[in-house]
């Protein structure tokens, strides 16, 4: 949105000049009444001014926050608590991404827990039958082992049909797991791409609020050193892009580096 | 050996149990913060401790801190594994005496070696 607020127009700074003209003739003409009286009327157009400053920035604001709501449809007319509304949305979807993302490795992790030890005994029982069969091969074995050896192997050959059976249906379904990459994908891209909306609006609101102030006549404050220092100590969760940070690890290598420096 | 597995996330806990599984350690035992894992620390003798960063209620430095400052539990072998990776982090973590610094994602070969090496110098 364009705004120019600060300048006066050329209507006013017109007006204005006349009133200096005016005033400087009264004063040299020693009457004061209507050189007050002209005070009076530049002082009302400046204040003209301002008030006309801060219509164009209220109208500037209104609309800044009627686009925070960038998805209508989802909160339906209440444009009062739409940009609030939209924010619900995106927690909701974020929420939606956590549980999503905690079903699917809960479920991979069990079919791997489930087939684990199946693969296990399979392994085991393999490797007794060989034993016993190279004991065959030798002729080692009794008559009776073998009728033994002989069963083993029928109720093996039962078993492994059954096992491969289900060791194949948990790798396919925790292929199939995997699919909540693509469902929390589509919902992270949407959430950052309202993110980037209301960056913008943010920024507009910004350059709003510096308009506000240097027509009004305040300075911002400068506050920041102490908030940063504050932020080392406390967590931050995984590095999203550490290969661009200095203060950031990028691999368990350079954690190794850096605790071996300090003697570890 | 008893262990216990400090992290507010379940799927991390439940990896990182399926790992020491792996390694031969099947005493475990699990805490999502800081604030539940200290009294079992201190009820419970655990030779072992594995502890995420960031929790809320007590974080793992915290849980660190006051483990070191446990008579009873000053010399508790202790591994971080976390997502935290400031290198400031990292050397608070060691000036706190952390006795591993493992940072996720890790592979199960990584933690293999912090593992072992602690023990091998305790």
């Amino acid at each position: 949105m364009e705004t120019q607020l600060s300048t006066p127009t050329p209507d006013m700074i017109e007006e204005l000049r006349q009133c200096a003209a005016a005033l400087t003739e009264k004063l040299q003409g020693d009457q004061y009444e209507e050189a007050s009286a002209l005070i009076e009327k530049v002082t009302d157009c400046r204040d003209r001014h301002i008030f006309q400053s801060i219509g164009k920035l209220t109208r500037g604001l209104h609309d800044s926050m009627k686009n925070f709501n960038v998805d209508g449809g989802v909160c339906s007319a209440t444009n009062e608590h739409a940009d609030e509304c939209e924010f619900n949305d995106a927690s909701n979807r974020l929420n939606y991404v956590m549980e999503l993302t905690q079903n699917a490795a809960e479920k991979t992790m069990d079919m791997v827990e489930e087939a684990a030890p199946i693969s296990l005994s399979l392994g085991q029982e393999a490797a007794v039958l060989k034993t016993e069969w190279l004991r065959l091969r030798q002729r080692e074995m009794t008559p009776d082992e073998f009728r033994g050896f002989y069963e083993r192997l029928d109720k093996f050959f039962d078993v492994t049909d059954t096992s491969t059976k289900k060791l194949n249906e948990n790798l396919q379904s925790i292929i199939l797991e995997q699919g909540f990459q693509d469902l929390t994908g589509q919902v992270l891209k949407r959430v950052i791409s309202l993110m980037s909306e209301v960056e913008d609006n943010l920024v507009s609101l910004v350059k709003i609020a510096a308009q506000v102030e240097s027509v009004v006549g305040i300075k911002p404050e400068e506050v920041k050193a102490q908030a940063e220092k504050e932020a080392d100590i406390k967590g931050e969760g995984p590095q999203i892009k550490a290969e661009e940070r200095e203060d950031v690890v990028g691999s368990q290598d350079e954690v190794d580096d850096l605790l071996s420096s300090l003697g570890f | 050996m008893k262990i216990l597995i400090v992290d507010d996330f379940s799927t991390m806990r439940r990896i990182i149990k399926n790992l020491l599984r792996d390694l031969g350690f099947t005493n475990t035992q699990e805490a999502d913060d800081g604030l539940t894992a200290l009294p079992m620390l201190k009820g419970g003798d655990f030779d072992f401790l594995v502890t995420d960063w960031n929790m809320p209620g007590m974080t793992g430095i915290e849980l660190l801190k006051e483990v070191r400052a446990d008579d009873k539990l000053a010399s508790l072998p202790t591994l971080m594994v976390t997502a935290e990776a400031k290198k400031d982090q990292i050397v608070e973590a060691a000036q706190a005496g952390v006795n591993g610094y493992v940072v996720k994602p890790f592979t199960a070969q990584a933690l293999k070696e912090k593992i072992e090496k602690i023990f091998d110098r305790v």
